[in-house]
């Protein structure tokens, strides 16, 4: 009686063991499967984007990123011509204007919640901050095109360019009253990306653990020198990590963008006047394309901004790897 | 000698005899206690952690507070110089007096931490060099004197029994590539650089081996020249080995109030226990 019991507690055991041995292998060939079809993936977009603008790429060559030509219609004048520049600096331009705007004040935001908001207060302000960062971008368009454009020009861009005329020339044109530009841009996609840098603020300080606050509390510091000497010190990776995360959304950013740059492909002589950016560009001509060449270099931006994503989040990568190395000679426990 | 020594003891004695289970005050003594609590509660919310805790702890001399898991003990420690702030709700009620003033009332925290070190469970020095983590809290506290910082870092460092092994990477290492001894080692400094009136250890030894573990006891028993030191610690042992008084905490079991069950020197708490809890505790038969 026991000896059959036994002997089917081995059974039972051997039936389970048989059954999962093979369960580890299995499970790591599977998520191998779906952590390589994000390679997959970036390997197809930029495939996709390398061979339809072959023809733009054949025509224009390196020059291409040299020309500040964008004529998408053939006239007996002037032949059809694309060049890259303007779409790069409206995009570089607006997405600096974003981040110098709203990295300091996420930051910000993300301190006071993570270290210093009451309790009560918390909850319902994350939820907020988070809210925001949901609202879908055609909206933060409207808003800018019906309500922040005419404010701001009104009131800001046009004493703004009269009385800059002189001192900066950038900050002053003559077609200010258009209501459209890259610092108006810029400013929308700052309120953009400021939730998004927020909430990963707020999120990776609170991850820093009690005992690096309890540390410099316990030497007599005040709550700003616990926050800024050892909080802050400690999360800097996962801080410049979500500005990056805002800077590629703002990068990237199409509708909001469209809807207030302006989208006059050429380099704009002040921060005032209707410029465009790589994303805006691409979404408000290609689907009325002229040509195959003017559709083949509309691809060719989008490479471009591929490739500037790309190696900005190279360069975010290495600056977290810059910033997470301790003082020389030290090893990171 | 001998009349010192019993000199000493009475002393202790007197302390001792502040404290009765019923928490009244019986005698007091004419030495001033560094730190004293009369009547002291704590509460997390609406949870006390704390009933009515009465204790005398002397000027220059260790005392170890025992007692088993959730008796309260890192709770009255971390009261002392009110690293609770930091929790939502915490409070403490009644008087908790540093050098007669009330810790929760009169004196600025900022001002109270600095006076009142402390010295965690696990080792956390900054990853900075091995200078910089000792110079820290005096840069915190606006020392800007090179010379001045190099004096105290070195006291420090030597009042820590570590001058000797780091001396010559002060700069160039960095605090976190010491070993886990020397890192507490190095946590001490740092918290002893600044002149404080207190030392509180939370477990100072639990994340060490036996030989680190030594070390910081003896270091701990030299300290006691120029601090008052009060440590928590899980393990008897170490009280008698360190400790000129013992404290022994329990929880209430129907409230899960931590209440202070013995005061006594250490050599009669663990010898000649007063209480029968505390007897069973300190003869293993619980805890």
């Amino acid at each position: 009686m026991a000896g059959a019991k036994a002997q089917t507690t081995t059974n039972f055991r051997e039936r389970l063991a048989q059954r999962t041995q093979h369960g580890d292998s299995i499970f790591w060939a599977v998520t191998l499967f779906f952590a390589l079809a994000v390679i997959a993936l970036v390997v197809a977009i930029g495939w996709v984007t390398w061979n339809d603008s072959a023809l733009a790429r054949e025509r224009f060559g390196i020059g291409f990123f040299a020309s500040s030509e964008w004529n998408p219609v053939e006239t007996e004048v002037s032949p059809e011509s694309f060049g890259a520049v303007p779409a790069i600096v409206g995009t570089l331009i607006s997405s600096l204007i974003a981040l110098i705007l709203a990295a300091p004040i996420a930051v910000g935001i993300g301190i006071f919640l993570a270290e210093l908001c009451p309790l009560s207060l918390r909850t319902p302000l994350s939820f907020m901050v988070e809210l925001l960062a949901a609202i879908p971008s055609v909206i933060y368009g409207v808003w800018g095109v019906m309500v922040f454009a005419p404010f701001f020009t009104q009131h800001v861009a046009m004493p703004l360019s009269e009385s800059m005329r002189e001192i900066i020339p950038w900050l002053s044109s003559s077609q200010v009253a258009a209501g459209r530009g890259l610092l108006i841009a810029g400013i929308i996609l700052a309120i953009m990306i400021l939730p998004t840098i927020a909430a990963i603020t707020r999120d990776v300080l609170t991850l820093v653990p009690n005992t690096q606050r309890e540390v410099l509390l316990a030497l007599g510091a005040t709550k700003w020198e616990v926050i800024w000497l050892a909080v802050v010190p400690y999360a800097r990776a996962g801080i410049v990590g979500g500005v990056m995360l805002g800077l590629g959304r703002a990068l990237g950013e199409t509708m909001a963008a469209t809807m207030l740059v302006g989208n006059r492909p050429q380099v704009p002589g002040s921060l005032l006047e209707p410029a465009t950016t790589a994303a805006a560009l691409i979404a408000s001509e290609l689907i009325n394309a002229q040509s195959l060449l003017h559709e083949s270099a509309l691809v060719l931006i989008a490479l471009t901004l591929f490739v500037i994503t790309l190696l900005l989040n190279l360069i975010a990568r290495l600056l977290i790897w810059f910033v997470n190395r301790g003082p020389v000679g030290s090893v990171r426990a | 000698m001998e009349e010192t020594t019993q000199g000493s003891s009475r002393l202790l004695n007197g302390f001792a005899e502040t404290v009765s289970p019923a928490g009244e005050r019986v005698a007091q003594t004419a030495t001033e206690a560094k730190i004293e609590a009369i009547g002291f509660n704590f509460y997390y919310g609406t949870f006390q952690a704390l009933r009515n805790i009465n204790i005398r702890i002397p000027q220059n001399r260790v005392t170890a507070i025992i007692g088993p898991s959730g008796c309260g003990k890192s709770t009255f420690l971390r009261a002392i110089n009110r690293m609770h702030d930091r929790t939502p709700g915490a409070r403490g009620e009644g008087q908790l007096l540093l050098g007669g003033a009330n810790i929760y009332g009169e004196i600025d925290p900022v001002k109270l931490r600095r006076r009142v070190g402390m010295v965690f469970q696990r080792p956390n020095p900054f990853v900075k060099s091995i200078y910089e983590n000792v110079a820290y809290g005096l840069r915190v506290q606006g020392v800007r004197d090179r010379r001045v910082i190099d004096e105290k870092v070195e006291l420090a460092l030597n009042r820590a029994a570590l001058w000797d092994e780091v001396k010559d990477r002060l700069h160039k290492a960095s605090g976190t590539a010491l070993s886990g001894g020397q890192q507490q080692r190095l946590c001490i400094a740092r918290a002893i650089a600044v002149d404080p009136e207190v030392v509180l250890m939370d477990e100072p030894c639990s994340a060490l081996d036996p030989i680190a573990t030594m070390k910081i006891e003896d270091l701990i028993h030299k300290l006691r020249a120029n601090f008052t030191i009060v440590i928590v610690t899980h393990n008897m042992q170490q009280a008698m080995r360190v400790s000129d008084m013992t404290a022994f905490m329990l929880m209430d079991s129907a409230t899960r109030a931590g209440e202070l069950i013995e005061f006594s020197p250490t050599a009669e708490l663990f010898t000649n226990p007063k209480d029968q809890r505390t007897k069973d505790y300190v003869t293993g038969r619980f805890g």
